[in-house]
């Protein structure tokens, strides 16, 4: 497992990922939270899992598909409805660059 | 007969015969459990919402049904609350969180979660949408945008969470039963935090279709009862195959409420030395023995069994939950619903940035951030893929002993009911708190948390049973047995007690 504590840096990198922004004290005690939840993991380097397969799910193998037939979804109004900016029969949202 | 307000201490199955034999209406049962809530929601504060007139139509409806002799559904009349994190189409729906509102106003679904279709074709009544962790995050029901649940066994101490506010809204009785979700122990940790009975069935059991999801791999929609049999029965209603959901299971749901009651001599019951090891508070593990003891007296036998990865299930459970989360909530960016945050001058990407940061609690982006970390460029094999592979111990760990016992006893939770605010500061603290339910969780497995008797300074313990998959009958059964012995069954919170008259 690579080195444990985080960097101020690593959270401000993580936070872009996450579309987050953090100001500087939220971004030191994130550090210093995160520091010490991920210290903590590093205690599942004692487990030994050579020859073990990963479970991303349980109980998920014998699973039927749903028959793919069309079918009458929502009312395209009320689901626009619920949007902060509509246009032209879908959501709007501001421009890639500035306007 | 009776003055209406009994009622509100009858058992969900009383409650409905009595409406489908007209012994009493749905509306006047409605009425009870309203002028309840009226008393006693001020001081818990359960409900993030809740709409009375709405409550006394439904009940009105039920009536109509029953005066033109039509059949009546297992919850006839029976107050249920739903978790803010299921879809109802007569009810706004927060999950906790400010992202999913907008000047003033919450998200309002365009369709019903399946479990709520259902409740409402076995005639239940919905109270109303309970308080819970910001998207289910926490054990606390702190970090809900609204403020917390508290606890009517302390007003000063924690219901537990992340379904807090559907376990004290039945502590309180102010509703008969409730849905909760469990992710990691978000239905059995408040129900044995409040007294109440709590019921996480196996993963797959129950559609999540409708349920805000937190961590796919691992939520499941269970429920509360202030009895077993209470909560066996919604079990039964909610439960079952749904082609909307890709992760239901096509297994024929079990009689779960006949279960209860049933003969339980000569089943073996596992004792986990795992889960009573350092950490587990004195008082806490006097009453779980004891309640294993009175099983031993019913004709159980009792039998050591290891579950040696148990000190990995934290770990595990916090990245494999936190990676889902990150993405799960990647939905919530400020374009379809709920909270948009737009910069004077910002392109799409500083309205998503904007939306968030301000949408999101600490928690909730404490977790995101977390999840991010784990998934990112160069950590995913160390902590995800990692994670993953000893999720498959975890398993094996319970293949292992469920060769060797029918169900596993064990406390729902180390320690009884913590302070408000106590670990808002540590947040690695309240993660440790949930060692004992997130084994479960991690393997699909179902589980229960039937009361024991309090503490000396009473405040609630839980008793918590396993089961191998799609066993939830035999958890009923044994939990049912134990509940029979209890003495303190039955026992209602001091602060939730209406005045007489």
């Amino acid at each position: 497992m690579p080195d444990a504590i985080i960097t101020p840096e690593q959270v401000r990198h993580v936070a872009r990922l996450a579309r987050l922004s953090l100001d500087d004290d939220e971004v030191a005690r994130m550090t210093k939270e995160l520091g010490a939840i991920l210290e903590y993991m590093a205690r599942l380097d004692e487990a030994d899992t050579s020859d073990v397969e990963p479970t991303a799910q349980v109980g998920t193998e014998a699973l039927a598909l749903r028959h793919d037939e069309p079918r009458v979804g929502l009312d395209r109004e009320v689901v626009l409805g619920q949007g902060p900016s509509t246009s032209h029969d879908g959501f709007a949202v501001p421009a890639f660059v500035d306007e | 007969m009776a003055d209406a307000d009994d009622w509100t201490h009858r058992s969900i199955g009383q409650i409905a015969a009595g409406v489908q034999h007209g012994e009493v209406s749905a509306e006047a049962v409605a009425a009870a459990f309203l002028r309840r809530y009226e008393a006693i929601e001020p001081q818990v504060h359960a409900f993030l919402h809740l709409q009375s007139a709405r409550v006394v139509e439904q009940a009105r409806a039920i009536d109509a049904k029953r005066v033109r002799n039509e059949a009546l559904g297992p919850l006839a009349g029976v107050p249920i609350a739903v978790k803010d994190s299921l879809c109802t189409i007569d009810a706004p729906t927060s999950c906790g969180s400010r992202i999913l509102a907008r000047d003033g106003a919450v998200w309002q679904p365009p369709y019903d979660a399946t479990v709520v279709e259902k409740l409402r074709s076995a005639d239940a009544v919905l109270m109303g949408k309970t308080n819970l962790d910001e998207f289910a995050m926490g054990s606390s029901t702190e970090s809900s945008a609204s403020g917390p649940t508290l606890n009517p066994w302390d007003l000063g101490r924690v219901p537990g969470g992340s379904s807090g506010g559907s376990a004290v809204a039945v502590a309180c009785r102010m509703s008969a039963g409730a849905l909760g979700s469990d992710t990691g122990g978000s239905i059995r940790q408040p129900a044995a935090f409040t007294h109440t009975v709590g019921l996480k069935p196996t993963y797959g059991r129950v559609s999540r279709y409708g349920l805000v999801a937190y961590a796919s791999s691992l939520d499941q929609v269970g429920s509360f009862g202030s009895d077993v049999r209470g909560a066996a029965r919604i079990l039964e209603v909610i439960g079952g195959h749904d082609p909307r959901d890709a992760t239901s299971a096509t297994a024929p749901m079990e009689k779960l409420e006949a279960a209860c009651g049933r003969d339980v001599r000569s089943i073996r019951i596992g004792v986990p030395e795992e889960y009573f090891g350092e950490g587990l508070d004195a008082a806490v593990e006097q009453r779980v023995r004891r309640a294993i003891e009175a099983l031993r007296g019913a004709g159980c036998t009792v039998h050591a069994v290891h579950l040696p990865h148990t000190r990995y299930a934290i770990a595990t459970y916090y990245i494999l939950a936190t990676a889902e989360a990150s993405s799960n909530l990647a939905r919530f960016d400020g374009v379809r619903f709920g909270l948009r945050v737009h910069p004077q001058r910002g392109d799409l990407e500083a309205m998503y940035t904007s939306t968030r940061s301000t949408g999101f609690g600490a928690e909730v982006k404490r977790r995101i951030m977390l999840g991010t970390y784990v998934l990112s460029a160069g950590y995913y094999d160390a902590y995800y893929l990692k994670a993953q592979k000893v999720r498959t111990l975890l398993r094996r760990d319970f293949d292992e002993a469920f060769r060797q016992v029918d169900v596993i006893a064990a406390p729902a939770s180390p320690i009884p009911p913590w302070k408000l605010g106590e670990k808002l500061d540590d947040p690695l603290s309240m993660y440790l708190a949930d060692i004992y339910t997130l084994p479960a969780s991690l393997a699909g497995l179902p589980a229960i948390s039937v009361p024991c008797e309090p503490t000396q300074d009473g405040l609630p313990v839980g008793l918590q049973l396993i089961a191998p998959a799609f066993q939830e009958a035999r958890l009923c059964a044994v939990a049912s047995a134990w509940e029979a012995m209890n003495p303190a069954r039955g026992l209602v919170a001091p602060h939730a007690h209406v005045a007489a008259g």
